[in-house]
């Protein structure tokens, strides 16, 4: 229990959590402080070059095993798996229409990147060792919860009346070519292919700058968070609230899991459970507004943005690295 | 200079849809628009901002067109055909054109 206090206080009081929470305060303080969408847009593709590119790099130094491709499976199956508990949980819990439920629960299958970095950044900080190969089902796991949640949707004959028209083959062809996807999957693959000789080429490139890059980064993750949650005043009622913090703890459970089936180490069973309890905000948002544009943007965005993605930041992250640490006997 | 009738139909749609709608709009037989990015507004759904989003979920787009006067039941039938469900605005203008072989 010390040992999960003294992590958690030094997760709160690093640059990274700072810089998000000053985000926050100054969204919510009305302040005039923006950084231009270029610049975000940007800020993203680093870290996404360079997440992907370490984590290639390692799985060339450590080769590609069996775990490798059952940790693959397992992401795949646990984000089609996760939305019908998101589901059943809303509809539990909260008075979301079907359509609503089923959009919300499509974020809560797939993955926050920013989530799984700000993690892997803690892990490295704290000298825990992860598998590199963690990238690769990061980004396995962000398409399935999609398919999960407009099958929901479908079968309830609301709004997803017309999912196989809008589904076709354009909007997977989108969900599995997003531009996330393919430089995060790129840049592992480039990581694969040249290893640790590569990673040494440019490694004053995405190694040093890239904890200064994430609080640039979550500093607009901050401002953003804020200005949702100020707009939203009124929409998030308090089962709403409790719907995003105590489902990133029950998926952080399914990856726990699913992490100490597969037997893989303390640092990549912290990184499944970051994975599973982590709501998307980026690609699926835009796959709901083709897919369900009858689903409020503003609960699922508010709830995965607003609520989930501080939640897992600031208190998630240690809590599941402290439980990845006492069920392995780290 | 002698002008020309022709129709003006201005769509302001979600982002994700664009290609969707400029994919429609060929299939229809119009080969010119014109697509302007939007900063933000105000409606039913209440403000936006194309500020401080992360994703392109919250993004609208202006799609611009000049059609044959007589071809606008039909571009306006597939146009609908793709934002009926979807946030945005629909107009349609009478407007003069001054080289009709364009259009």
């Amino acid at each position: 229990m010390q040992g999960l206090i003294e992590l958690a206080a030094a997760n709160l009081i690093s640059p990274i959590i700072l810089f998000f929470a000053l985000g926050v305060a100054a969204s919510l303080a009305r302040s005039d402080l923006t950084i231009p969408e270029a610049v975000a847009k940007g800020l993203s593709l680093y870290l996404l070059l360079a997440i992907g590119f370490k984590g290639g790099a390692s799985v060339a130094d450590h080769g590609v095993d069996q775990i490798l491709i059952l940790s693959l499976v397992a992401g795949v199956l646990l984000s089609f798996l996760l939305p019908f508990i998101a589901f059943g949980m809303l509809r539990a819990l909260t008075g979301l229409s079907t359509i609503d439920a089923a959009a919300v629960a499509a974020h809560y299958g797939s993955i926050s990147i920013v989530t799984f970095v700000a993690a892997s950044s803690v892990l490295t900080s704290t000298g825990i060792a992860y598998d590199g190969y963690m990238v690769a089902v990061a980004a396995a796991m962000e398409a399935p919860a999609i398919l999960s949640a407009l099958w929901l949707a479908a079968r309830a004959g609301g709004a997803g009346r017309d999912t196989s028209a809008t589904m076709g083959s354009g909007l997977l062809r989108e969900i599995l070519l997003n531009g996330s996807i393919v430089l995060l999957v790129g840049a592992f693959l480039i990581g694969m292919a040249t290893g640790q000789d590569g990673l040494e080429e440019i490694e004053a490139f995405i190694v040093a700058p890239f904890k200064g890059v994430l609080c640039l980064f979550l500093l607009d993750m901050g401002l953003v968070a804020g200005r949702g949650l100020r707009s939203s005043r009124g929409l998030i009622t308090a089962n709403l609230l409790a719907f995003g913090v105590l489902m990133p703890l029950t998926g952080a459970a399914f990856g726990l899991v699913a992490g100490m089936m597969l037997g893989l180490s303390i640092g990549s069973i912290a990184l499944m459970m970051v994975l599973s309890a982590s709501a998307s905000y980026i690609a699926v948002p835009a796959a709901m507004r083709v897919a369900l544009p009858e689903a409020n943007p503003a609960i699922y965005l508010t709830l995965a943005l607003g609520i989930t993605f501080p939640f897992n930041l600031t208190l998630g992250i240690p809590l599941y690295m402290a439980v990845a640490q006492f069920f392995t006997g780290g | 200079m002698k002008t020309f009738k022709a129709k003006r139909i201005e769509i302001t749609i979600e982002a994700v849809m664009e290609r969707r709608l400029t994919d429609a709009l060929a299939s229809a037989g119009v080969t010119g628009y014109t697509i302007l990015p939007v900063l933000g507004g105000s409606g039913r759904s209440g403000r936006w901002s194309r500020e401080g989003q992360v994703s392109r979920a919250a993004g609208m787009v202006a799609i611009v067109c000049i059609i044959k006067y007589d071809n606008a039941d039909k571009v306006l039938d597939t146009v609908f055909g793709i934002v009926d469900r979807h946030y945005g605005v629909v107009s349609v203008t009478d407007c003069e054109i001054v080289r009709p072989e364009r259009f």
